[in-house]
């Protein structure tokens, strides 16, 4: 049984608060849109979880399963069953990314265990023909050149390859053309189970249209300030932000 | 980026340092090699260095006149020389010469078979790997503990093939036409300060020939081993590959942690004869308190082929540029090097490359890594006359910065004259950042082993240059060296 609670998360960069007490409970299973215009702390929310440095937690929490990241390492974190697809991904040169995943598995593993490299292989290629990725991204250095949908394509790989209970997709179809969109929300959604949740972070409601989800909210200012259904989404697509905003 | 394919460039100079506080603490685990045994010495030349010293070796070694005056004159050269402090580094005035001991042995000849090793000396080889390498994937091993050779051993049937692989008393003994021939004459004596010493006080190190046409399938090993506190080792190795033969040389090195400075000296001639190959590969990881001055130079005749493969990750001070002499038509020189620089670590090194005749060609490839406080520096020196042609250089230093306050500085300078010839220079410096760390973390990796992952990614295409069984090796060394190096 998996669970994700964010229960009244404030958080702030360099002294300014960002995320102002901010409530939301994922039960597994589910997918959750978070919508919000630009500076509502979207992509704050997303750093906060995984555990960025940059952001100081002043006070709630966000419990996985029950247990409070805020407790853990950056690394323990993922470990735990959250995995965080990035709005813009590192690049790291020299390593393939075979060899990060990998690494990646391994570190997953209880100690001295070796990974299976065959079945390895054999895994990460029938991904990779799901997601329509060339084989020889495997020998390529992690995002090292990549187009935009490459690296959004190689992010949802590694969601797939890693397994997560909870992911968090920050602004997944940013720099995407409808086709790459289309691919991913195809991974996204062949990953989608009962015992899996999802909090899709988008600016906008296209990517909506391809990974539907079961509650969409709205950020703004740093708090939820409405939730709803899939509807909820083409209404803001239809009217703005700002109506909401103005009955706040 | 630096770039340039430019005539007389000299200083280049590369510099990045930032004001953050840097977040780590490096604690260094060389544990592995990091111990000693107490070695009842039958010769001591003592402290400090005078004609005595010198005389007392020579004594012990029973020695020609001609290698004893050789020596004298060496002495006069290096105490006349001054510090290369004003380009180098001012922590070469931390070396007490008058407290060294240079020259330390046991007073036996080195034998063929591990079991006739004293035992402390045979635990010392085991426990670093040497007879099981040797079993598995050399053709040849000579094994140095402080100032002489403990073990030297060549397979029957490289030995068959006339190949010559001995320590350099014996070579002097033994083969002095030809080691006569060619000993100081690629690397003189009054080359640099530490040159002079080394042929002041040199013991040790490999004698090698090869005959026309022998290519010697498995690598050759020198393993050196710096045993004692205090102590100087200047082994002095000379290889002379003939016409059309071929040979790949491994070193290794390493010595126990003392709280006091230790020196290791070497000088490395290696003589390539026409169309011949030489590949020269060391695998430096000297303790944190060791200077490591080493002078090495090959000289390729026409159509020949130098290449040293070089890779230091240990002492304190390393200053070492080696070079090829490209004396032939069409000869051809390559240095690939990777440097790490922890806490409290100076990597000075780079290369030199001489063109002296036409069509001649060379390569340099260096990569850095700089840890902590670590400094690592590149000194290129390239030189193509005006009255050649043909001549091709290209040289590409890449510097990895793992902390903020780590350090790398770049000083390539390429002297070409004429305008019949090709060369291209490269440089970069980059650092591995925050968010590379914090991505692959999120991803469920340790900090170390993401330092790890981003350190090997950056050697990578290096690493595998050197034959297989010291690829491995080297990934642990490095694995080794970030494990410590992130709070």
């Amino acid at each position: 049984m998996s669970s994700l609670e964010i229960i009244n998360l404030n958080a702030s960069i360099n002294g300014t608060e960002i995320l102002k007490g901010l409530n939301l409970n994922v039960p597994q299973g589910e997918v959750h849109a978070i919508m919000g215009p630009n500076g509502s702390g979207k992509s704050t929310l997303a750093k906060v979880m995984a555990g960025h440095e940059d952001y100081e937690v002043t006070g709630g929490d966000v419990l996985l399963n029950g247990k409070s990241l805020l407790e853990m390492e950056v690394d323990e974190r993922s470990r735990e069953g959250l995995f965080l697809a990035f709005q813009y991904p590192a690049e790291i040169p020299g390593v393939s990314n075979a060899n990060f995943l990998r690494a990646a598995r391994q570190a997953r593993l209880p100690e001295g265990e070796e990974i299976d490299a065959v079945a390895f292989y054999k895994e990460i290629y029938d991904k990779m023909d799901q997601l329509g990725m060339d084989r020889k991204f495997t020998g390529r250095s992690v995002n090292e050149g990549f187009s935009g949908g490459e690296k959004k394509r190689n992010e949802v790989l590694q969601m797939m390859m890693l397994e997560p209970s909870y992911a968090v997709l920050d602004e997944t179809d940013s720099g995407l053309d409808i086709d790459a969109l289309k691919i991913v929300a195809d991974g996204v959604n062949a990953m989608r189970s009962d015992n899996r949740g999802f909090l899709v972070i988008t600016h906008y409601q296209r990517l909506l249209d391809y990974i539907v989800p079961d509650y969409v909210h709205v950020l703004n200012d740093g708090q939820i300030i409405r939730s709803g259904s899939k509807d909820l989404a083409l209404e803001l697509e239809e009217k703005g932000y700002d109506w909401l905003k103005e009955e706040d | 980026m630096v770039e340039g394919g430019g005539l007389d460039k000299k200083l280049n100079f590369v510099y990045m340092k930032t004001e953050t506080e840097t977040k780590s603490r490096i604690e260094i685990d060389r544990e592995e090699a990091n111990f000693h045994y107490d070695v009842d010495y039958k010769h001591d030349a003592g402290r400090g260095l005078d004609e005595e010293t010198i005389d007392y070796i020579s004594n012990v070694k029973k020695e020609d006149e001609w290698i004893r005056k050789f020596r004298q004159r060496a002495l006069k050269i290096f105490n006349k020389k001054e510090m290369p402090t004003h380009w180098a580094s001012q922590d070469l005035n931390s070396i007490k010469f008058d407290e060294i001991r240079y020259y330390l042995s046991a007073g036996e000849a080195p034998k063929r078979s591990w079991e006739d090793v004293p035992d402390e000396m045979k635990e010392t080889f085991e426990r670093l790997g040497i007879p099981e390498k040797e079993r598995k994937f050399l053709a040849g091993v000579e094994a140095q503990f402080d100032s002489e050779a403990a073990y030297s051993n060549v397979k029957d049937a490289v030995s068959e093939q006339g190949v010559i692989f001995v320590n350099s008393s014996e070579g002097l003994a033994e083969h002095a036409d030809i080691f006569r021939k060619w000993f100081g004459k690629v690397i003189p004596t009054g080359d640099n300060k530490f040159s002079a010493l080394n042929s002041a006080v040199f013991s040790g190190g490999s004698f090698i020939y090869v005959p026309p046409g022998v290519k010697v399938k498995h690598p050759l090993q020198a393993y050196f081993r710096i045993n004692a506190e205090q102590f100087g080792q200047f082994e002095r190795t000379l290889i002379i590959v003939d016409e059309g033969a071929e040979l790949t040389y491994m070193e290794g090195c390493t010595a126990p942690k003392f709280e006091t400075s230790t020196l290791h000296s070497a000088v490395v001639e290696l003589v390539a004869m026409k169309n011949a190959k030489i590949q020269y590969i060391t695998v430096q990881n000297w303790s944190a308190n060791v200077f490591n001055l080493v002078t090495k130079r090959g000289l390729a005749h026409e159509g020949a082929e130098v290449r040293w493969i070089d890779c230091n990750i240990g002492s304190r001070l390393t200053m070492k540029y080696p070079g090829v002499v490209m004396k032939g038509e069409g000869a051809r020189g390559e240095v690939v090097s990777i440097a790490l620089a922890n806490d409290g670590q100076h990597q000075d090194t780079g290369a030199k490359m001489i063109h002296a005749a036409d069509n001649t060609s060379s390569n340099v490839v260096s990569k850095s890594i700089s840890v902590g406080e670590g400094r690592s520096t590149y000194r290129g020196h390239v030189h193509i006359p005006k009255h050649l042609k043909g001549c091709k250089n290209n040289t590409e230093c890449d510097a990895l910065l793992i902390n903020p306050k780590s350090r790398t500085d770049t000083y390539p300078a390429v002297t070409v004259r004429g305008n019949q010839h090709s060369t291209q220079h490269e440089a970069s410096v980059s650092q591995v950042s925050e968010e590379q760390i914090f991505y692959m973390k999120q991803r469920g990796l340790s900090e170390a082993e993401a330092m790890s992952l981003s350190v090997n990614g950056f050697v990578n295409d290096l690493v595998r240059e050197f034959p297989m069984e010291y690829s491995v090796e080297l990934k642990r060394l490095i694995d080794l060296e970030m494990e410590g190096s992130v709070g």
